[in-house]
């Protein structure tokens, strides 16, 4: 009887090949140009860039987030918006802002990636939309309302987007507890009389 | 006088006969929305036959089913389905609860996470596991049926009982806060008690 190992019949699905089609690949990420910052910095008033690991961040006004979102579009040739998200600095170590909303931008012709962010403290936790330049940004800032309470002006429909629309807090801020406040245990019940 | 039967001829209880008529002939509603609902379809195929016990007739509409197997985790937004799908279903009916998340929450003890589905809608048999094993859906299913045939009535009589109708320890143990008027639990009425329940 001939014994075959497993390894002769797997097909070579392994890391090898893998990692060869990786490197073959003729979509890497891009390093920035100077001139795209240069561009933004020269429409822009107060834009602060760092780099991070090969990956260049801006952080934004909020009074100038939009038209810095536009000049990343038109100009720049940010034609891809990868995604609009949040974070919560509340009692994170040697945090000035509240909120940090990001926007992930991508180029599809030069494969740059951008970071931009908006730094935002409460009362005034409202940002112009940035639907008009992208459509996707439209579910984007609906999930980030859902989750962290941030008002985009001018968007078209902002309602919660996952969550129930009676729910009404922001789940995703750190001072709302993790199991919630009874809204799990506040749903009517059926015993065997009623259903 | 002794009576004496044809061969072919069985004396039996009508409630009896009726539940064991029942038993063999659960149509399960799948309820499935996480991992569980892989076991559960790995039950329901060819290798583990739930044919044998007569379970095998999985329909998707609650009007053919007598049996809700809630396989997986059911968020708050997803309970009013579960219950209007229970409320569907057909009398006399039965629900498994499968898998850990079914039954406790799970892992997931979170805002939105329904901590068993006990709650809210009758159970009648727990499945522990995560995810159970097709034997162990299979050994409850068994269990449902001897639970039936031992005090299945044919007017269904059993399930108006009190020990039927009791209150699902849930609601014993957690307050539900309410606002007077709106009807929804806020910050500043109280905080539910954090932490293990």
């Amino acid at each position: 009887m001939v014994k075959v190992g497993l390894a002769s019949l797997v097909p070579p699905y392994g890391t090898v090949s893998r990692v060869a089609a990786i490197q073959n690949r003729k979509s890497k990420i891009a390093v920035i140009q100077p001139e795209t910052l240069n561009k933004l910095k020269a429409a822009v008033a107060g834009v602060q860039t760092s780099e991070f690991r090969g990956e260049m961040r801006a952080v934004v006004s909020k009074a100038e987030v939009f038209s810095a979102l536009r000049v990343l579009k038109e100009e720049c040739g940010f034609d891809l918006l990868v995604d609009i998200t949040c974070v919560d600095y509340l009692n994170y170590r040697d945090a000035v802002d509240r909120f940090g909303l990001v926007y992930l931008l991508a180029s599809t012709t030069t494969n740059e990636r951008l970071t931009v962010r908006v730094f935002l403290n409460e009362p005034e936790l409202s940002v112009p939309s940035a639907v008009p330049l992208w459509q996707g940004a439209d579910w984007m800032e609906r999930e980030v309302w859902d989750m962290f309470g941030i008002h985009f002006d001018g968007h078209p429909d902002l309602r919660r987007i996952l969550l129930p629309e009676e729910f009404t807090a922001f789940p995703l801020r750190k001072d709302y507890p993790l199991q919630g406040r009874g809204e799990r245990h506040n749903l009517p019940v059926l015993t065997r009389n009623r259903s | 006088m002794a009576v004496d039967l044809p061969e072919n001829v069985v004396v039996s209880k009508l409630d009896e006969l009726a539940s064991w008529c029942r038993k063999n002939s659960l149509w399960p509603m799948p309820f499935a929305t996480a991992c569980c609902g892989i076991e559960l379809m790995a039950t329901g195929a060819s290798r583990h036959d739930l044919a044998r016990f007569g379970a095998e007739v999985f329909r998707f509409s609650p009007r053919q089913c007598d049996l809700m197997i809630v396989a997986g985790r059911v968020v708050m937004k997803m309970m009013p389905v579960l219950q209007r799908i229970w409320q569907q279903m057909l009398e006399p009916k039965w629900c498994i609860s499968m898998g850990a998340c079914a039954s406790t929450g799970g892992v997931f003890d979170t805002y939105c996470v329904v901590q068993g589905v006990d709650r809210f809608i009758p159970v009648d048999m727990y499945v522990p596991g995560c995810p159970p094993r097709p034997e162990q859906l299979i050994q409850s299913i068994i269990d449902l049926q001897d639970k039936i045939q031992a005090e299945g009535t044919i007017t269904g009589k059993e399930f108006d009982l009190p020990s039927r109708q009791g209150k699902k320890r849930a609601l014993i143990e957690l307050p539900v806060i309410t606002l007077p008027g709106s009807g929804r639990p806020t910050a500043s009425e109280g905080v539910l008690r954090v932490g293990r329940h």
